[in-house]
């Protein structure tokens, strides 16, 4: 989702220093080979740099993505759409794994990226700032929201760093059914009482704009958007995806009988693209730079949960170290 | 906010999975865990949800040794020229048909 991170440089982070030439040229001309990099390779340490916090940020928001949807798996109305919901926020989790283990190729710890995330220095997709109100929202998240993601990974699978390639692989055959189960819940809402299907619709109409802000900054506003383009991991600019998604978004929407709360949206015949409105982009760096409705809250339960989960990584040790050392005497004692 | 000592480090293990019976397994990522029971435990919750194997192996990261990539050319490039290692090499007349 949750390439925001190209745009937004956390502050206190110097861009490095440029690399000596030759590491360089030669770096610059595998990429135009379009060779993969992988972790033992000569890179240029402000590609290193970009690929940690990009990969950080992705797994970050893939880790708090399972708070907004966390907290209605006991609400699910139903015991299918529960065990579904559960399945759908247990993959994110294993997404956020995928993810922690690829930056750690690039001689990180995922402990000081955690800590990062806790200090609140780190940050995460600004669309999970936003609280899920009622059950439709879920349903939302799924639709939209994973469907924004899906737009903006499978380019990744495509990207110069092979770690990472390799988990967008791995993270987008997943994907798509957390669309198809988020697309479902909507349409049974449509499909069913008028109490329903208003649920439904007004829960699109918070949705819509932030999910539309996910895809970043207009490409003239965004400025390190140019070097990752240079570098193979950005393959497709943050307008031309979200052109994609509206474009795709429109004919669903028409389809469950749902308005999306842009009343500039309309087909362009000439650009062969829907046409839509402004995005409040204040809205947009005021949730990125932590005042959106849930930033606290986020960064809050999940210092909590692991917290919380100390005891066990505590106990998972003790009872290696004590098992590693009773290994250890059986074999003097044989 | 935690801000007392760091965290200890778990230990990073390297998963590969069996997909079929009668396959090899094939590396498929990594993990922290404990130890490597622990490691399997976690390989199984995270790598097969969706039946991708029958079969995984856990191996300490840090007991792998890799051949170097700057070595790459030393390493491998020699066996361009030997070509006639492979059989379509040589020349067998028609008449003799498949060997
Ligand atoms: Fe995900
Ligand atoms: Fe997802």
């Amino acid at each position: 989702m949750y390439t925001q991170a190209f745009d937004i440089v956390v502050a206190g982070e110097t861009s490095p220093v440029a690399d000596d030439g030759d590491v360089q040229t030669a770096f610059l001309a595998r990429i135009a080979r379009d060779e993969k990099i992988e972790p033992q390779d000569a890179m240029p340490e402000a590609y290193r740099k970009t690929l940690i916090r990009q990969i950080s940020q992705h797994a970050h928001s893939e880790v708090v993505g399972m708070l907004p949807e966390g907290g209605w798996i006991t609400r699910a109305p139903s015991l299918k759409r529960k065990e579904i919901l559960l399945a759908k926020v247990q993959d994110e989790g294993g997404h956020g794994l995928y993810l922690y283990s690829a930056a750690e190729t690039l001689g990180v710890t995922r402990e000081s990226l955690v800590e990062a995330l806790h200090a609140g220095k780190a940050k995460y997709s600004s669309i999970f700032n936003y609280p899920t109100e009622t059950w439709a929202d879920i349903g939302t998240i799924g639709w939209l929201v994973d469907g924004a993601a899906i737009m903006n990974q499978v380019p990744l699978c495509r990207c110069s760093y092979g770690p990472y390639a390799r988990a967008m692989i791995r993270i987008c055959k997943e994907e798509s059914f957390h669309q198809r189960q988020g697309f479902d819940i909507v349409r049974s809402l449509c499909e069913g009482t008028p109490a329903q299907k208003a649920m439904a619709q007004e829960s699109i109409n918070r949705w819509w704009w932030p999910t539309l802000m996910m895809f970043g900054p207009h490409d003239s506003d965004s400025t390190h958007t140019g070097e990752a383009t240079d570098w193979g991991i950005k393959r497709i600019s943050n307008d031309a995806l979200r052109q994609k998604f509206v474009d795709v978004t429109v004919p669903q929407a028409a389809f469950l009988g749902l308005t999306l709360p842009d009343s500039a949206i309309m087909w362009n015949a000439e650009r062969g693209h829907y046409d839509f409105g402004k995005i409040d982009w204040d809205e947009f760096w005021r949730v990125v730079k932590g005042d959106g409705p849930c930033n606290a809250a986020r960064v809050s339960d999940r210092v909590a949960a692991f917290d919380e989960g100390r005891w066990v990584r505590e106990a998972a040790a003790a009872h290696a170290a004590k098992s590693a050392l009773s290994k250890a005497s059986l074999k003097v004692a044989a | 906010m935690t801000t007392e000592a760091p965290e200890a480090v778990t230990p990073l293990f390297e998963v590969f999975v069996r997909s079929k019976q009668g396959l090899d397994h094939k590396h498929v990522g990594s993990l922290h865990a404990s130890d490597a029971q622990h490691a399997l435990t976690l390989a199984r919750d995270v790598y097969t949800r969706r039946q991708e194997g029958v079969s995984i192996w856990v191996v300490p990261s840090n007991a792998i040794t890799a051949s170097d990539p700057a070595l790459k050319s030393d390493n491998f490039d020699p066996m361009a020229s030997k070509v006639y290692r492979h059989p379509t090499f040589y020349d067998i007349p028609d008449e003799i048909g498949h060997m």
